[in-house]
Order: C-alpha cells, then sequence, then structure tokens
C-alpha cells in the first residue's frame, strides 16, 4: 500500500506540520514559540500529574471511589475540580490577550493575528463551556439533593454520564494546544467564517465537537436536576419550602433542557455544511448565516441566564445564613426567579441588534430586555434588605456577595445601555460589550460560584477553608476586577473594537495598561484561592468540623455529619416549614437519634460512564482529524458502553440498618460531646459545627 | 378497575386515536391530491387537520389528560409548547422581517 | 431503583392502578424524565422546522426544488405505514398489561418493526430517488434543510428500530421484569413521538409543497 494512503488511513488529515512544537522549530516567531510552549507545558502538566499518581500508587483509589463514582456528591466535586484546572488556562490565556493589547499600540505584539484570535476563541469557550457551566453542575449537583432530603439525584448513571462528556469536551480544547490549533472564530463561531470556503482547518471542527459535548452533557444533567427536584423532594417539602438555592436550581435546570437543543441544532448543521458540503449557513447555493445567528443566540441568552441564576440562589443561601436572618421576601423571589427564566426566552434578538432588523422588531426586543432588569432589581433589594438589621459576618463567601451586590448593579446599568438598539449599534462589538458581560459574568457568576464553594465545602470534606487566604482572594478579585474591566468601558466607547490584536490610537495606552494590572491581580486572585485550599488542607485539624453545621445554617444540608455520609441522610427527613432544620435546632429538636433505621439501597459504582464519555471524546477528535477508523471504533465503543448499561440488572448495594444506626449514632456522641459555638466564634478552632442558635 | 374494564378502555383509547388519526389523514392527503380548494385555503385546512392530529395522538396515544396522574406530563408539554411558540414564532417573524428588508 | 423481587408493573402509559406508593414514585421519575428528553428532542425537531421554513424557498438554478420531487403515493404509504405502527405499539403495551405474555408482546413488537421497515424503505428509495435526478443535500440550501429535516426523523425511526431490536433482545434474557417494562414504556412514548414529528413533516413539507 503506498504509504501516503496507510498515513492518511491512519492519521486523517494530520501532518507533521500540525505540531505547534514542530510549528516553532520551523519558524520561531515569538508567537509560535509561545504556542509550542504550551502545547509542552500541557503535556508535561498531564504526564506530571499521572506520575504523581503513580507514585502515590493511587490510580485504584481514584478509579473505584472517585471516577467510577455515581454518587452526586463525588460527581459534584469531580465537576469542580474540572473546572478549576481549566480556569487556571482560562485565566492564563486572558493575561497573555491582556498583555499583548498593552504592547500592542502601534506595534505588532507577541501574539499574530491568528494566535490571537485562537486565544479570544478558546478563553471564551473554556469559561463558559467548561469554567463556569461545570462549576455550575458541580455545586448544583452536590447541595441541591442535600436540601431536598434526597439521597441521590434521579438518574445517578445518567450522572456520571454527563460528567464524562464533559470530561471528554474539555479533553478535546486541551488536546487542541498540543495538536493542531483551535477555531479562530470566537467562542460563538458564526460562519460563513467558519465554513469550509473560508476555515476548513481543524480548528472550528475542535470547537464544533467540544461544544457538543458540552452541550450534551448540559441538556442530560438538566433533565436530571428538573426531575429529581419535581419528584424526589422528601416528604413535607412543598414548593414554597425550598430553599432559594434548590428553586434556582430548578430554573436553571428548565433553562438548560430548552436552551441546549438551539445550540445542538446550529453546531451540527454547521457540521452538516462542513462534513457534507451542505449549504445552510454558506455565502452561496441559498445559504442564509442569520440562520444561525438565530439559531446561536436562541441557545446563547437563555444560556447567559443558566450562568447567572445558580449564583443568584448561591447569594440568597449566603446572604441569610451570614446576616444571621431569614431570607427577605421569599415569596418575591422565587416569582422573580421564575419571570427570569422565563423572559429570558424573548430576548435573545439583543445580541444581534445591528444584523438588519427593523426598528420595531429591535425594539421589541429592546424593551423586552429591559424588563429582565425589573426581576434581578427585586432580586437586589431583597438581599439588601435581608442584610438590613441582621447581625452581619463578613466571611469570605458574604464579602463576595456583597461585593457583587455593588459591582453587579453596574453593570446591569451597562446592561440598560445596551439594550437600547440605538446605543448598541455605538458601542456594539467594542470593548464596551466585553466590559458588560465579563461585569455580569465575573462579580455574578463566578463570585457565586466561588462563594459556594468556599460555603459548602465543610460539608464536602470535613474542615472549613481558612478566612485569612479567602479575604485575601475577595480583595484581589475585586480590585482586580475593576482594574481589569472598568477601563474597557471607557475604551469601548471610545471605539476600540473587541477582538483586536493591535491598536493604533495612543490614548489607549493608558487603560490598556490599568487593564493588564487588573487581570495580574485577577491572576493573584485565583492563586490565592488555590492557596487557601492547599493552606487550609495542612491546618485541616484545627479547621475540622465533623458536626457538620459550621455557619448555623437554615437548610437540611447543615442537618448531616460533615464530610456528608454516602446516603446523605440516615432516615429521610420530614418537613413541616420553610429553613426546618433552623427551626429544629432552635426548639432542641435536631440531633436525635431515629427512632427506626432501614437498610438503604444505593447505586454501585459503573465504568458505563467513563467509556461513554471518553469514548466519544476520541471519537469526535477521530472527526477532527477525519480518522474515520477512529470515528466508527470509538463511537461504537461508546454507544455500546452507554447501552450495556440497559442490559445489566445487578446494579444496587445495600447498606444495612445497623451500619446506619451505628454510624449515626456515632456522630451524635461527636455533636453531643461538641461544644456549641456562638457566631462570634465561628472562625476559631474551637467550631466543630456545632452552633448555637441566637435567642 | 377491573383488569377487563381497564383493558377495554386502553384498547378503546388506541382504537379510537388511531381511527381518528387515519380520518385527518385521508382528509389531509384528500384536499392535496383533489385540489379541493385554493392553495393558500388548502393548506390552512392541511395545517389544522395536522394539528387535530396531534392533539389525537397525545390524548389517545401518549394518555395526555387532565387526571392527576398525567397532570405533570401534560404541564411539561405545554409548557414546551410555550417555549416553541416562542422560538419559531419569533424565529419566523425575524426572518419575514429581514426577507422584506433585503428586497 | 427496580428490583427484579418487586411485583412487576401493570400498566400501560402513564397510569398505574394498585401500585405501592414508593414504587410508583420512582417509575414515574423514570418516565417522566424521558418526557423531559422527548421535549428537549421536540425543540430541536422545531428548531429544524424553523429553519426548513426560511430555507424551503432558497432554491438556486442548476438543481431541482425539493418541493418539484415529492410524490403523494409514496408520503401516503409511508405516512400510513408509521400510523398503523403507532397502534401497533399501543397493542404493545396491551399485550404487557394483559398478563404480560412475551408471545404477544413479541408478536406486536415485530409487526411494529416490519411497519416502521416498510416506512424507512420508502424513505430510502425517495431520497434516492431524489439524488438521481439531482435533488441533493449539497445543491442547495432548501435541499440541505429538506434533507437534514427529514433525515434526522428518519435517523431517530431508525435508533427506534435499533432499540426495538435491543427490547426483544432484553424480553428474551430477563422476561418481562420491572426495568424491561420501564424500557418497553419509554419506547413507546418515543415511537408515538416520532409519529407526532411525522404528522408535522407530511402536513409542513410535503403536503405544503404539494399544494403550492
Amino acid at each position: 500500500m503506498d504509504s501516503g494512503l496507510l498515513w492518511h488511513f491512519l492519521f486523517g488529515r494530520f501532518v507533521w506540520g500540525d505540531l505547534p512544537v514542530v510549528k516553532a522549530w520551523q519558524d520561531p516567531t515569538v508567537s509560535n514559540v509561545i504556542a509550542g510552549g504550551a502545547g509542552v507545558i500541557a503535556v508535561l502538566g498531564a504526564l506530571s500529574a499521572a506520575a504523581l499518581i503513580t507514585y502515590l500508587r493511587a490510580w485504584r483509589y481514584l478509579w473505584t471511589e472517585w471516577f467510577t463514582s455515581l454518587d452526586h456528591k463525588k460527581i459534584g466535586i469531580m465537576y469542580i475540580c474540572l473546572a478549576i484546572v481549566m480556569m487556571a488556562r482560562g485565566v492564563i490565556e486572558a493575561m497573555l490577550m491582556r498583555l499583548q493589547q498593552d504592547l500592542a499600540v502601534n506595534a505588532p505584539g507577541i501574539l499574530s493575528p491568528d494566535h490571537f484570535a485562537q486565544f479570544f476563541s478558546t478563553h471564551g469557550t473554556i469559561m463558559i463551556f467548561f469554567v463556569a457551566m461545570p462549576l455550575i453542575s458541580g455545586l448544583i449537583n452536590f447541595a441541591m439533593p442535600l436540601q431536598i432530603g434526597a439521597r441521590d439525584v434521579a438518574f445517578p448513571f445518567l450522572n456520571s454520564v454527563g460528567l464524562w462528556l464533559s470530561i471528554g469536551g474539555a479533553g478535546l480544547v486541551m488536546v487542541s494546544l498540543v495538536i493542531g490549533e483551535f477555531s479562530t472564530g470566537g467562542w460563538s463561531g458564526y460562519p460563513p467564517y467558519t465554513e469550509l470556503a473560508f476555515n476548513g482547518g481543524e480548528g472550528p471542527d475542535y470547537w464544533i465537537w467540544a461544544l457538543t459535548m458540552s452541550s450534551l452533557s448540559a441538556m442530560l444533567t438538566g433533565i436530571n436536576f428538573a426531575v429529581t427536584i419535581y419528584k424526589l423532594r422528601c416528604p413535607g417539602m412543598q414548593w414554597m419550602r425550598l430553599p432559594l438555592f434548590t428553586w434556582t436550581s430548578l430554573c436553571t435546570a428548565i433553562l438548560m433542557i430548552f436552551a441546549m437543543p438551539p445550540l445542538t441544532v446550529a453546531t451540527l448543521l454547521l457540521a452538516a455544511d462542513r462534513y457534507l458540503g451542505m449549504h445552510f449557513f454558506t455565502n452561496d447555493a441559498g445559504g442564509n448565516m442569520m440562520n444561525y445567528v438565530n439559531l446561536f443566540w436562541l441557545f446563547g441568552h437563555p444560556e447567559v441566564y443558566i450562568l447567572i441564576l445558580p449564583s443568584f440562589g448561591i447569594f440568597s443561601e449566603v446572604v441569610s445564613t451570614f446576616s444571621s436572618k431569614q431570607l427577605y421576601g421569599y415569596t418575591s423571589l422565587v416569582v422573580a426567579t421564575m419571570v427570569i427564566a422565563i423572559l429570558s426566552f424573548t430576548v435573545w434578538l439583543h445580541h444581534f441588534f445591528t444584523m438588519g432588523q427593523s426598528a420595531a422588531i429591535n425594539s421589541f426586543f429592546g424593551i423586552a430586555t429591559m424588563l429582565i432588569g425589573i426581576p434581578t432589581g427585586v432580586k437586589i433589594y431583597n438581599w439588601a434588605w435581608t442584610m438590613f438589621r441582621g447581625r452581619v459576618r463578613y466571611t469570605a463567601p458574604m464579602l463576595f456577595t456583597i461585593s457583587f451586590m455593588i459591582t453587579f448593579v453596574i453593570g446591569g446599568v451597562s446592561g440598560i445601555i445596551l439594550a437600547t438598539p440605538s446605543l448598541d449599534y455605538m458601542v456594539h462589538n467594542t470593548l464596551f460589550l466585553v466590559a458588560h458581560f465579563h461585569n455580569m459574568l465575573i462579580p455574578g457568576t463566578l463570585y457565586g460560584l466561588m462563594a459556594g464553594c468556599q460555603y459548602w465545602f465543610p460539608k464536602a470534606f470535613g474542615f472549613r477553608l481558612a478566612e485569612k487566604w479567602g479575604r485575601i482572594a475577595v480583595f484581589f478579585w475585586v480590585v482586580g476586577f475593576y482594574c481589569a474591566f472598568m477601563p474597557l468601558y471607557v475604551l469601548g466607547a471610545a471605539g476600540a473594537p473587541r477582538r483586536t490584536v493591535e491598536f493604533t490610537d495612543p490614548t489607549f495606552r493608558p487603560w490598556l495598561f490599568i487593564a493588564l494590572c487588573g487581570a495580574l491581580l485577577i491572576f493573584a486572585g485565583f492563586a490565592s484561592l488555590a492557596m487557601q485550599v492547599w493552606s487550609s488542607y495542612r491546618q485541616r485539624a484545627s479547621l475540622t468540623c465533623p458536626v457538620g453545621d459550621p455557619w448555623d445554617g437554615r437548610g437540611l444540608e447543615w442537618s448531616i455529619p460533615a464530610p456528608a455520609p454516602e446516603y446523605n441522610f440516615a432516615t429521610i427527613p420530614q418537613v413541616a416549614r420553610r429553613d426546618a432544620f433552623y427551626w429544629r435546632k432552635l426548639n432542641d429538636g435536631a440531633y436525635k437519634p431515629a427512632d427506626h433505621y432501614r437498610d438503604i439501597e444505593m447505586p454501585k459504582n459503573s465504568a458505563c460512564g467513563v467509556l461513554f464519555g471518553l469514548g466519544l471524546a476520541i471519537a469526535f477528535f477521530g472527526l477532527v482529524w477525519h480518522i474515520w477508523w477512529m470515528v466508527a471504533v470509538f463511537g461504537l465503543i461508546a454507544v455500546i458502553a452507554g447501552l450495556a448499561r440497559s442490559f445489566m440488572r445487578d446494579l444496587h448495594e445495600i447498606i444495612p440498618a445497623a451500619k446506619i444506626e451505628e454510624e449515626h449514632r456515632d456522630w451524635l456522641a461527636i455533636a453531643g460531646a461538641a461544644t456549641a459555638v456562638p457566631r462570634v466564634l465561628e472562625e476559631s478552632p474551637i467550631n466543630e459545627g456545632l452552633a448555637i442558635c441566637p435567642e | 378497575m377491573t383488569s377487563f374494564r381497564a383493558l377495554r378502555s386502553d384498547f378503546l383509547a388506541y382504537g379510537t386515536g388511531y381511527l381518528l388519526s387515519l380520518a385527518l389523514t385521508l382528509g389531509a392527503f384528500s384536499v392535496a391530491y383533489y385540489r379541493l380548494a385554493a392553495p393558500e385555503v388548502s393548506l390552512a385546512v392541511i395545517l389544522v387537520l395536522g394539528f387535530v392530529q396531534i392533539i389525537v395522538h397525545m390524548r389517545c396515544f401518549l394518555h395526555l389528560s387532565w387526571q392527576r396522574s398525567a397532570q405533570s406530563d401534560l404541564m411539561l408539554v405545554l409548557f414546551s409548547t410555550l417555549i416553541i411558540a416562542l422560538m419559531v414564532g419569533g424565529t419566523l417573524i425575524i426572518f419575514f422581517n429581514l426577507r422584506m428588508r433585503m428586497m | 431503583m427496580p428490583r427484579i423481587s418487586e411485583p412487576e408493573l401493570l400498566h400501560t402509559g402513564l397510569n398505574l392502578d394498585n401500585y405501592p406508593p414508593a414504587r410508583l414514585a420512582q417509575v414515574e421519575s423514570g418516565v417522566f424524565g424521558f418526557w423531559v428528553f422527548l421535549m428537549s428532542d421536540a425543540v430541536i425537531f422545531a428548531l429544524l422546522f424553523g429553519v426548513f421554513g426560511t430555507m424551503i424557498y432558497a432554491s438556486v438554478a442548476g438543481a431541482p426544488t425539493p418541493d418539484s420531487e415529492f410524490k403523494i403515493s409514496a408520503t401516503f404509504r409511508e405516512t400510513m405505514a408509521l400510523l398503523s405502527s403507532s397502534f401497533t405499539y399501543g397493542l404493545v403495551s396491551l399485550s404487557l398489561k394483559l398478563g404480560a405474555r412475551r408471545r404477544w408482546v413479541a408478536l406486536w413488537l415485530a409487526v411494529t418493526f416490519l411497519l416502521g421497515a416498510y416506512f424507512l424503505d420508502g424513505e430510502a428509495h425517495d431520497f434516492i430517488d431524489m439524488f438521481h435526478v439531482g435533488a441533493a443535500p449539497e445543491h442547495s440550501g432548501a435541499l440541505s434543510a429538506f434533507f437534514v429535516l427529514v433525515g434526522t426523523h428518519g435517523l431517530h425511526v431508525t435508533s427506534g428500530m435499533i432499540w426495538i431490536l435491543l427490547m426483544g433482545a432484553q424480553m428474551a434474557i430477563y422476561g418481562l421484569d420491572e426495568r424491561v417494562k420501564i424500557n418497553f414504556i419509554r419506547l413507546g412514548l418515543f415511537w408515538h413521538f416520532l409519529d407526532v414529528v411525522w404528522v408535522c413533516i407530511f402536513s409542513v413539507v410535503y403536503l405544503r409543497g404539494i399544494v403550492s
């Protein structure tokens, strides 16, 4: 067989020159060396991680205790770990982009235009699909079943499948750093630029399949969460007794279910154009790029509400707990959440005001967009009123929340500006827009998710996080955010376009410099959080809180040990009111043994989810490089792994009642022996997780 | 409910659904085949018959009803219909507008 | 979560009589979850219809329009086959309820499969005939929209057929235990849903094209 044909069969359209390292060797520009270096770092990082695990002989442990687990808590933690790893790359990319723009005022800078385009494409794709979405899936996975008194989510196997689909998609994006190039079409991937005629290479294909994996994961996860909340609430947990985080999780899940299909359609139709020569979005033969734009933003707008609603729920929990006060205006918060969820399907055109519709249509969507500001405002007022006359404790989650309340409103106001079509014509696709959406995503989504991680960390691992580094992190994030993004409002209003590799106006320079400093401060914030985890782990003995209620919380999740047992609750709780656990603490009804313990049936581990997700990722890698045998083989493996589950029968294990009773009584003994701690001493080592309720 | 009565009511549901759907299908195809009306009117009739047939399918084959046991499914379908109407309706309005402005 | 030792399911559709509340809740969530998935699938189809609606008139010189190639008799035969297969699947569900005799279930399942095969065969022939006259998806936007919409439905029917075969295998291996029955219910929802989508397709795609 001709060696060229054999190569083509085995490796598709890959050639050695596609490796960034080879490219850097052949043409050592600064940009290429950075690209090559990044690939090398990624490979070294993966190898070091593998080496460390091998050294610690932890492969078996990781496989049996974590990777194949169907426990929602473990799956949640793994999602968050994925997000943190990907966030490191996203933040580094942000710093390099800021550096490039600061250097490249009437100068070429350090990144070539194509490379810079890959940067903003991966940055957006990673941050949305592989940082924010996994953080959200992770936190909801961890906390929501605990809040509703359930033992697990409705479909534990589907949960594992969703996790490994996400990991697979992230893997594709990481592999694009080492083999080939990523898309240069932005995280939105508009055709005809991303069509074969203009970008026939592997870039847009990496993007399409990574997104497909992420959106599939989100769809399945959304179904799981919605059915769990709908059907698995404990007795007495009526709708208007649900914690706010569960309400926002429900609305998020509904949005996931209905917003992912448009993305699936958009990306698969683009794939049809690219792989099958069809004409959905091409320049010729009847293609219409507006169809893509319309479909993408039918997804894109509800997506940003998916990103923000869980954080709103976390802020409700945090504000109530750390103001030592019941959440103000529960009903209006619930109604506001539902209104936001519904309205989010009526505003998508505001992402393309400038693309040719009449003023009447633009106005309709502009007004609808402004309307969403109202329920959001209601929420801000409710949180502020919750703090009013409460006894506020300034822990890191609370500091994130307060800074969110101020900073997010600024972003909301800039959103109202953008919602006005005539103003949007001035600032569309400028740095003003970039400032606006980061203003919503960082103080909104990210602060909330980071606060949530810190808030529920003790429940997951049995020890609190040390406050010192947490507060340092908040400082860096807040100052860093203002420095990095407020200048972008000025620059955008002055006309600086987004996604631009080089500027020509020297008056931009000071603002770009401040923005660069902001990016560095944000990186310091990210590093401080890592430091916080490391330092807390080192002093975990003094931070331990086995009784499980370090913050004097109100929800059911605080009524179980920390770390939470596999089966969550020794007996399924019965609730009679909102904040039932808090009321029980007040009335001396908490920490009581149960009348009757029963056997608990929990799902066994399963490798099928891992095989499905990773198999599909490899199949999609084959699609990117046109390695058809890889697509067939691994696609088949994935499908068989997924279907095999329905042929399996021995899927559960029983935890005997005697064991549960023993564990429960041991925990009650620890609670009995622990010192109850008033809020003022909550950060001291005496806090073992037993709270005294204020009189 | 005895097993036989339950069985009979289920069978009637499927049977009625099938016969109604047959009739609605025949009606729609006849309008097209025999050119029973002008194109726009025909199209409207076909769409209406199709819509009715969907309801018949939902009621008879998918067992949607206002009963308590089927309520969550019915609410789900109605909500989905709302979302679909917003998405598809909005899409068609926008594209009609874009087409007009391109002429 | 279902266990083999539990009493067998005694229902069709979603009506559950004489069933312990705890099991009821678990079965309900298992079936409800599939309903939710079907709704997300419905949104995908709805958007493909939307794309079709905006592109059907985007034909080009040199390629036939989709409308010109539709044949009403073929469409009618395929419609009858799919509709009848929905009815015969109803008989599968009834057989499950009536003492759950494997033989009857297998019989009606086989009839459903054959009707589905007839549908797919007809559709495949229609597509091939269209390719022969140059009406292939890569020739115009309108054709792309047609083939992806109807083709996606066809792929779903194909998946349903594979699912029928898998259910036959599961029934042979495990009999009609609870998990098999829940999967039969889900397959039923899927199959009926596909006929609902076909009603939209023959109305909006084929008959509209024929009367215009």
